[in-house]
């Protein structure tokens, strides 16, 4: 396939209009939780179609339009009822309203207008490649102009009311006291859906539209924690699918030896759902690596100072020895595996343990200077813990080792202070054993 | 208790002289013969409330007696099937500006992409008009009062990362950047810590000496004494309501939370089954 402007530059535009008006809605959407609301305004106008059909003879676009955004609308009413009054949650009450008026559509088409051209293909995927053929001798074609015009009124809506969008969103008791009717936001929010998304599935089908309303605000929702950023973000996530997804339509199959092109309305929704995977994987807060990353951490550092922990004791029990504790013994003790072995490692290298050929060939570990220090103030630490537990909670001294294990690794510098000054520096530890000093002052 | 002698041939003005007599007009909240239902479940019958100015009013009730209800219904949250709500001798929506609201925490999704400082931005919302975004004085209002519950350092933290009691100070403070003359609060020491409890008593204190009426739904029947001037024992009905000291007595309380058969309880679940039939 070749590359031309006039062709796939009207392409590509079309599909950003398309991407960028929907994922602007979809963010309220995704916020109060009725993300399938596009969804089910899509299928649900196919009666609005065939009665605005019936009742104008004719396939112009106003009035097909207008009947399809008046039974979006009233899908949204529709359902709100439902789920106000029939007590059924939102995603039951969106299932049971569109799936009747798909089919009440269904049957209108059938009986009364078999003849006419409403394909339930074009619908699915619509016809975005066809826009540019639209514009007889240059021009504009049309339909950029309608998508156009769909997404000024959603930037105007979301910009002019944003934050009458923001508080009935996040707490519409409060907007409605403050004067601002969380009802009638919902009503406008709606009407905004229904019109985007019955100007949009004509032109690009409504997989693009629902993915559209969906993805983008989703995957912005994972990579940033403030609203407003959180739309910007999914506007450049939108742009980037409609995008990436034309140039993968063309040129995809081409890479994996196929001698054909892809639909793009639904390679655009494929490199959305790809986005959502990386931001799954890489998201810092939220993403699957990050927080492995973290858990390993968390366990390295335990690990470590276990480690740490298990030398001076061993030192300690042998005063004027100076003999290295064997390997092999202390990857026992803290419990022998990858995290075990990559910590004495990472000891190692950091030169907070030395490595000592004892006798034969069996290696042994020995505390460094900077290890020894490291390791005073974990025992101190632990043995405070004990002496703080043995005065207020009155526990036997054989129950204080195991909670002052779990605590002493995370008992920071201030709490530690706070400890020594309410246990009024104590030497030594229920168990009789000596709380070191500091080494560094 | 309440005197209801509706003249038979009274001039329409008349009536509205006799529904006005029955309370303190200028009362801050003056509630008039009001009964809310669900559905066809009546959930509050007949309240009749006028609430002292300038004090600290505990609302006080078993699970399912309608403290959130009452609250709701004098905001207009919840539609009333009778009776009439005044705000000092003014319907609620001439006096939007002198109520604040605390919502309980539960209400909300604590998830939502906002700071701490954006939430109590919205206690601002409805001073600015329409299609006007926040301006920089309201958010300077809105982290002064975060610093009044103590919570300046945590402004700009997403909510989610806050522990129960920091996220009902984040909801106090804004409340308190409504700067309203009246305010609603719905269980405020529901899940919180003790260090959270004490600053909310604190709050509630100073708002007092402000000369700000607080009506607090509040669950722990130990605490009452202490916490509250005035005290309304709610079921339903409105079974005791008057200063705490005199109010707050053991047999009050055994006929709000203990006999729950007494006639008026059969009548409503008689005219309950009536509704479903």
């Amino acid at each position: 396939m070749t590359w031309d402007w006039a062709l796939d530059g009207w392409i590509i535009l079309a599909g950003v209009l398309s991407a960028t008006s929907c994922a602007l809605l979809g963010n309220y959407l995704v916020l109060r939780k009725m993300s399938l609301m596009g969804d089910a305004i899509s299928h649900a106008v196919l009666p609005g179609l065939a009665i605005a059909f019936i009742l104008s003879n004719s396939r112009s676009a106003w009035p097909m339009f207008m009947g399809a955004v008046i039974v979006g609308v009233f899908t949204a009413l529709m359902i709100e009822a439902i789920n106000r009054y029939g007590k059924v949650e939102t995603g039951a009450a969106m299932g049971v309203v569109f799936s009747t008026l798909f089919a009440i559509g269904l049957v209108l088409i059938r009986q009364v207008a078999d003849h006419v051209d409403l394909d339930p293909g074009c619908v699915l995927y619509g016809n975005i490649v066809q826009i540019p053929l639209d514009a007889f001798g240059g021009g504009i074609p049309p339909a950029i102009t309608n998508l156009a015009v769909v997404l000024a009124l959603n930037a105007a809506f979301v910009a002019l009311l944003y934050k009458e969008l923001k508080i009935s969103s996040f707490d519409p008791e409060l907007a409605t006291t403050q004067g601002i009717n969380a009802s009638w936001m919902h009503y406008a929010l709606m009407i905004m859906t229904a019109v985007t998304t019955v100007a949009n599935f004509e032109v690009v089908g409504s997989i693009l539209v629902i993915a559209m309303l969906i993805v983008p605000p989703v995957v912005a929702h994972l990579l940033t924690d403030r609203l407003g950023a959180m739309i910007a973000l999914s506007l450049v996530v939108a742009i980037s699918a409609a995008m990436g997804g034309h140039v993968l339509a063309l040129f995809g199959p081409g890479w994996i030896g196929l001698d054909a092109t892809a639909n793009t309305s639904a390679m655009m929704a494929v490199v959305a759902g790809m986005l959502l995977a990386l931001a799954l994987l890489f998201s810092p807060h939220h993403g699957l690596i990050g927080r492995a990353y973290h858990r390993w951490a968390l366990a390295q550092r335990i690990v470590q100072q276990d480690i740490l922990g298990l030398l001076y004791r061993w030192h300690e029990m042998r005063p004027g020895e100076n003999q290295p504790l064997p390997r092999e013994h202390v990857l026992e003790a803290v419990g022998d595996g990858a995290l075990a072995r990559w910590a004495i490692r990472s000891l190692l290298r950091r030169c907070h343990v030395e490595s000592r050929i004892v006798g034969g060939c069996e290696r042994g570990l020995e505390l460094s200077k900077e290890g020894r220090a490291a390791a005073t103030q974990l025992i101190r630490s632990h043995r405070l813990w004990e002496v703080y537990l043995a005065k207020h909670f009155n526990l036997p001294p054989d129950h204080l080792h195991e909670p002052a294990e779990r605590m002493e690794h995370f008992i920071t510098d201030e709490l530690h202070e706070q400890l020594a000054h309410d246990l009024t520096m104590p030497s030594h530890d229920p168990h009789g054993r000596s709380i070191p000093e500091p080494d560094n002052p | 208790m309440i005197v209801r002698t509706p003249p038979k041939k009274a001039s329409s003005s008349a009536i509205a002289g006799s529904l006005q007599a029955e309370h303190d007009v200028a009362a801050p909240v003056s509630i008039h013969d009001m009964t809310v239902a669900y559905h066809r479940r009546p959930v509050l019958w007949d309240i009749d409330y006028a609430a002292p100015a300038g004090q600290l009013i505990g609302i006080v009730g078993p699970n399912g007696a309608g403290k959130s209800t009452l609250i709701k219904a004098c905001l207009d949250l919840v539609p009333r099937a009778s009776g009439s709500v005044r705000f000092f001798g003014n319907p609620y929506k001439k006096q939007r500006r002198q109520i604040g609201y605390v919502p309980q925490r539960e209400s909300v999704d604590w998830d939502f992409p906002a700071s701490a400082l954006d939430v109590v931005t919205m206690g601002r919302y409805g001073r600015i008009p329409w299609c006007v975004p926040v301006r920089r004085k309201d958010r300077a209002k809105a982290l002064h009062c975060l610093e009044q519950v103590g919570m300046a350092d945590y402004a700009t933290r997403q909510i989610s990362k806050l522990s129960g009691g920091q996220q009902q100070r984040v909801f106090l403070a804004r409340a308190l950047v409504q700067e309203a003359q009246v305010y609603f609060m719905d269980e405020p020491f529901a899940g919180v810590d003790a260090a959270t409890e004490q600053a909310i008593v604190i709050l509630l204190r100073e708002l007092k000496t402000q000369g700000k009426t607080c009506i607090v739904v509040h669950h722990d029947l130990q605490t009452v004494p202490e916490y509250f001037d005035h005290v309304v024992l709610l079921n339903m009905r409105i079974v005791a309501s008057g200063p705490t000291a005199e109010t707050f007595t053991s047999e009050n309380l055994h006929r709000t939370y203990g006999g729950r058969l007494t006639l008026l309880d059969k009548a409503a679940s008689a005219v309950a089954r009536l509704g479903t039939d």
